[in-house]
């Protein structure tokens, strides 16, 4: 049988102990919140990484990255003919229809797209949620640099190749 | 010292007690429920840690409109926070804060002259939730008449089983006459005062009248601006004379080491003591239906209380 009582002191003792504990409120606006690195704040764009190849805009899964771009000859002194390459007009993020789901930022082949773990672009106007380039690109001052690799996990394939060729085994 | 100014002088340290310790109260309970809950409460008003949240808080309700309600029987309803307020005034008059008479008002009677006080509480509160033409408020109101007057019973049973013990309804007499072995003896009679004390005051787990999530605000529904803050203030206030009571009564009061010197300091310690155990009580348990309530008090506090004025009493007699 359980001692009549025991209940309500078990009720006392409880909120005494998290009276004795710290509180886990975060002070946020006086105080910075401490993210991870690989927090999901807003996308950063490298302008020079992009060759308009349109990979992130038709992965994405709601439609919310627009590219504009047009062609432009380039003259290589030497070669037989002249090279063509995209030029980007437009790159577009609308953060209102963005699920942050870093679908575009994992297909980009030459890194163009970074998270960063800036939050802090609320808008009055929902409009005002469309990121175009320039703004895309403030925000890569904020990239963090790449976590460091697990150092008892397995070595990068670069690693392993590059062991590999010089007859050595990989650290 | 003439005796007009020693009158005045004691009038005015009672209406500042009568101000700041409430807030003292309020500002403790903001803090200790809020870290209770792994919150940390009011930290903006005053820079530091919040202190001045209850003095923002009385700056708000001032700059609110005051409503009374057309169909409200408009003189009572305005009168009954007042109502609500004064008669704990009147009790910190008669308590005793120290020894050799630190004391606003000696009164022979002052047990009597408290409890008869405190109970004015329930016409108030009956002002308030008639008066209002609110079905929320004229629930409230009745479960809170059930309530005070049913507990009414144990809390004059408990004190009367105390004064048997002193001898004396002088609440400094009574302090005078405590011996640390009362803390056993008394023991039932302290936590059926002290229940029955916070039922009285309508503190949760005893805030049926009240039940914000079923009443609306009980009988406080349709008070709004300054009334609505008296009614606050009452509430803190009735956190310190039940809290003083309690140690009056059945902690000895200024009784401690040193009690020549710094009497006063035991009593307001043990006070702040059962202020915090008020405050935990509200945060650790959940309201009690209106059945429980009655039964508790009925089936349990009534029958304890008489057997302790028996115990009281033969104790006295074998003594």
């Amino acid at each position: 049988m359980e001692l009549p009582g025991k209940g309500l002191v078990k009720g006392l003792a409880v909120t005494l102990g998290t009276l004795t504990q710290r509180t886990g409120t975060q002070q946020y606006p006086d105080v910075e919140p401490d993210l991870p690195p690989r927090t999901r704040g807003v996308i950063a764009l490298i302008e020079e990484n992009c060759t308009v190849c349109m990979l992130c805009a038709r992965e994405c899964p709601d439609w919310c990255i627009y590219i504009d771009s047009h062609k432009e000859e380039v003259v290589v002194p030497g070669a037989a003919r002249a090279r063509q390459r995209n030029v980007l007009d437009r790159f577009a993020i609308d953060f209102s229809l963005c699920m942050y789901c870093g679908i575009c930022i994992e297909v980009c082949p030459f890194d163009a797209l970074h998270w960063t773990p800036e939050f802090e672009y609320a808008e009055h106007d929902i409009r005002d949620l469309l990121h175009e380039k320039d703004r895309l690109e403030e925000w890569v001052a904020t990239v963090p640099a790449p976590p460091a690799h697990d150092h008892r996990g397995e070595p990068a394939k670069e690693q392993t190749a590059a062991a590999k060729r010089s007859g050595q085994s990989a650290v | 010292m003439p005796v007009w100014l020693e009158l005045i002088l004691r009038v005015l340290v009672v209406v500042g007690a009568f101000l700041t310790l409430p807030l003292i109260v309020g500002q403790a309970e903001h803090k200790v429920m809020a870290h209770m809950q792994g919150r940390l409460g009011p930290m903006y008003a005053g820079a530091f840690h919040g202190w001045a949240q209850l003095v923002a808080d009385g700056v708000k309700f001032v700059q609110k409109e005051d409503i009374t309600p057309r169909a409200a029987d408009r003189q009572v309803f305005r009168l009954a926070p007042v109502v609500a307020l004064l008669p704990y005034l009147a009790v910190l008059l008669v308590i005793p804060l120290g020894p050799h008479g630190l004391v606003a008002q000696p009164l022979d009677v002052g047990l009597f002259f408290v409890l008869a006080v405190v109970g004015i509480g329930v016409i108030a509160v009956l002002m308030a939730a008639w008066s209002s033409a609110n079905k929320y408020s004229l629930l409230g109101g009745l479960r809170a008449a059930a309530q005070l007057l049913g507990y009414e019973l144990p809390f004059v049973l408990s004190a009367a089983s105390v004064a048997m013990a002193a001898g004396t309804l002088s609440l400094s007499g009574i302090v005078e006459a405590w011996r640390p072995w009362w803390l056993l003896w008394q023991l039932p009679a302290m936590l059926i005062f002290f229940i029955a004390g916070l039922a009285e005051i309508r503190r949760p787990p005893f805030d049926m009248p009240i039940a914000d999530s079923e009443l609306v605000f009980g009988y406080l529904t349709e008070y709004t601006g300054l009334r609505f803050a008296f009614f606050l203030l009452a509430e803190y206030v009735g956190i310190v004379v039940i809290a003083a009571l309690t140690t009056v009564l059945f902690l000895g009061g200024w009784k401690g080491p040193f009690d020549d010197q710094v009497g006063w300091l035991w009593t307001l310690l043990k006070m702040f003591a059962v202020a915090f155990v008020v405050i935990w009580l509200r945060v650790a348990y959940p309201r009690l239906r209106e059945d429980q309530l009655q039964r508790l008090c009925w089936l349990v506090l009534v029958p304890l209380a008489l057997l302790q004025l028996v115990l009281t009493a033969a104790v006295k007699v074998a003594l």
